[in-house]
């Protein structure tokens, strides 16, 4: 394959038609910068999915109560359904040995909150210690609720970082400054940071001083557990699917819900979601293969042509090499020789065009769902194995009929 | 060195068969100079694209070089061409984004020849039909004449049993077709067989032997008082 002569022939042909060969190499580069571009926005998105659901632990799961829409055992369909304090243990209690972290959460409301002389309007929540590993909360000061504080139903309060920067602006820091929830004065101990700003908008306190203080009785609104974390991630589905069911079973029994009545209480699992959105990104993925692949073949289908047409003006060249002696493989190869360098090159072209737009442009994106769009060398390299492939197709139908030239009559024609 | 026994050819056109060669006998010995004549549609067209192993026909014998010449593969017709056979055409045929000398290696390159060898011996031809100078040029810097010479190097160049010429100067103007002519007796001086398809008396006559196709037929065989060509050339 290596054969200067040969190599010297596709230069000098390529030169003889510079516009013609760049218009043909176009297409094949254009196809495949957008398939590039393509499968690299599909990474962007799964990268976007995992990190969308790094924000809350990837084993978490949640429950919390509905409105029954069906009669069950007597009892008629439209009755609220409240979790309390024994449920949450209950399960506690049973699954000791599933369950990672645990705990559970009220929304206190009814409530004012001030500091000073100004009036904050922000949601508090009682929650457990374990509730920060749920969340994946990140501290920026101070600590997050402990059991001692549980314990002896604390007044501590812990903020997100929005509040700080909107109430507390003008202190160093907020620790130690007093919040006053409905005339009682609670201490902030800490600050927490979250992926989304709206969850920063948040006032943590113990859920014993939740329920104590603000007349919660033993009322729960939801509650929310993580599963040991599992290495592979179908067995990690599995896991959670299994809790789910046993969890939703368990629930329904106790609030005497019909089983198949799914408005009654809810539970999620992040690691369902996971799957599902991982499922969706690889229909996506699949798609856009679909397509890249289509405008590589729209590419190859103009090689080809040019290449026909090539053949066509060389035939008089080709029949003569035939009266010289060249055997029909020989003008095959460098018919193909041709083709799979113009398209390879193009390709290339390509490649590196949009490999370089994805590292630039890449880490910079950040909207919702699509985090940092790359390409792997794997998928690089099947798209160079895609272009040879094209490249060698695009060019064996024109090599073909190169080959079955007719020496004479294409030496006649004028 | 060239044989030919009972040689029949005829193409079919959807029904119709037109019979072109009906029993060609044709020997030549080893360093004759032949012209062969005929007017369009005797058949002198495909008789050569017969020798010249292009064609193949449909019954009779054809023996080059005591090898028999039948049921070809392509690649083995490529291989016996670039061996036993060197073309010379009416319009030259060279390829034309090649210099005179790569014109001329192309048959070597084709035999696996390597470059060096290649180029040493395309000039050594080039020289010997006095065109070394020119040996760079490509083809559309060369006259007519001058592209002649360069096609009959290129022919000779694969050291080819049989020289084929298809109207060697039908092209060319009859100072040059004259100075072509002498090249190639000189050739044919030399022991070189050669075959000259033409239809011009003065160029038949230049040969030592014409035979004389009519009709997919040979009316006339004979051999001939060569007239010299270089009497005509200054």
């Amino acid at each position: 394959m290596f054969d200067i002569e040969r190599w010297q022939e596709i230069f000098d042909t390529i030169r003889k038609n510079k516009l013609r060969t760049f218009l043909t190499g176009l297409s094949v580069a254009s196809g495949i910068f957008i398939l590039v571009i393509l499968l690299g926005f599909g990474q962007g998105m799964r990268n976007g999915i995992e990190q969308e659901f790094k924000q809350d632990a990837s084993t978490s799961i949640w429950a919390w109560p509905g409105m029954t829409s069906k009669g069950y055992k007597g009892l008629n369909p439209g009755r609220r359904i409240r979790f309390v304090n024994e449920n949450f243990e209950t399960v506690s209690s049973m699954y000791e040995e599933d369950i990672e972290y645990e705990s559970s959460r009220i929304f206190v409301r009814d409530i004012t909150v001030n500091y000073g002389k100004e009036a904050l309007i922000y949601g508090v929540q009682g929650v457990s210690t374990d509730f920060q590993f749920i969340e994946n909360t990140a501290m920026l000061e101070g600590r997050f609720v402990n059991h001692l504080d549980e314990l002896a139903t604390g007044k501590v309060a812990i903020i997100g970082n929005k509040i700080k920067k909107d109430v507390f602006n003008e202190v160093d820091s907020p620790l130690g400054e007093m919040i006053d929830i409905s005339g009682i004065p609670f201490k902030v101990i800490g600050v927490f940071r979250e992926m989304r700003e709206q969850e920063e908008e948040r006032i943590y306190i113990p859920i014993t001083t939740a329920q104590k203080v603000f007349n919660g009785g033993n009322r729960v609104n939801n509650m929310a557990y993580t599963l040991p974390p599992v290495e592979n991630f179908d067995e990690a589905v599995a896991q959670a699917v299994a809790f789910k069911e046993n969890l939703k079973s368990y629930l329904q029994q106790a609030h005497t819900v019909a089983p198949d009545d799914n408005g009654a209480l809810e539970v999620w699992s992040a690691m369902e979601e996971a799957k599902r959105y991982y499922g969706l990104t690889g229909n996506i993925k699949l798609f856009f293969w679909f397509v890249g692949i289509c405008t590589i073949i729209a590419g190859v289908v103009g090689v080809s042509n040019i290449m026909m047409i090539v053949v066509r003006e060389r035939t008089r060249e080709i029949g003569i090499r035939k009266a010289l002696g060249a055997k029909p493989w020989s003008i095959i190869g460098m018919i193909l020789h041709e083709a799979i360098f113009v398209t390879a090159i193009s390709g290339f072209a390509g490649l590196i065009f949009s490999m370089g737009l994805l590292e630039l442009v890449g880490p910079n994106i950040e909207v919702d769902y699509v985090l940092n769009p790359s390409v792997s060398f794997n998928v690089a390299f099947s798209t160079v194995i895609v272009l040879i492939v094209a490249g060698t197709l695009a060019g064996f139908v024109p090599a073909w009929r190169a080959a079955r030239v007719q020496v004479i009559e294409s030496l006649r024609d004028e | 060195m060239i044989e030919i026994k009972d040689l029949h050819k005829s193409y079919k056109m959807g029904s119709n068969s037109l019979h072109v060669l009906k029993g060609i006998n044709f020997t030549a010995e080893d360093g004759e100079l032949v012209a062969i004549m005929g007017s369009s549609g005797s058949g002198k067209s495909t008789l050569l694209n017969i020798l010249g192993m292009l064609d193949e026909a449909d019954s009779g014998e054809y023996t080059l070089d005591n090898v028999p010449i039948k049921n070809l593969s392509e690649t083995k017709a490529a291989q016996y061409r670039n061996k036993f056979l060197g073309f010379i055409f009416q319009s030259f045929n060279l390829i034309n984004y090649k210099s005179a000398m790569e014109n001329v290696a192309l048959p070597l390159y084709y035999q696996k020849v390597g470059r060096k060898e290649r180029q040493e011996k395309a000039l050594n031809y080039l020289e010997r039909v006095g065109l070394k100078e020119w040996a760079t040029h490509l083809p559309n810097e060369l006259s007519g004449g001058q592209k002649q010479r360069v096609a009959i190097a290129r022919a000779m160049a694969a050291e080819p049993k049989v020289l084929l010429a298809d109207e060697p100067t039908g092209a060319l103007d009859s100072k040059t077709s004259y100075e072509v002519m002498d090249l190639i007796q000189k050739i044919n001086d030399e022991g070189n067989t050669i075959l000259v398809v033409t239809h011009e008396e003065d160029i038949a006559h230049m040969c030592k032997r014409i035979v004389h196709l009519r009709d997919g037929v040979i009316v006339e065989d004979k051999k001939v008082k060569q007239v010299r060509a270089a009497e005509y050339v200054q």
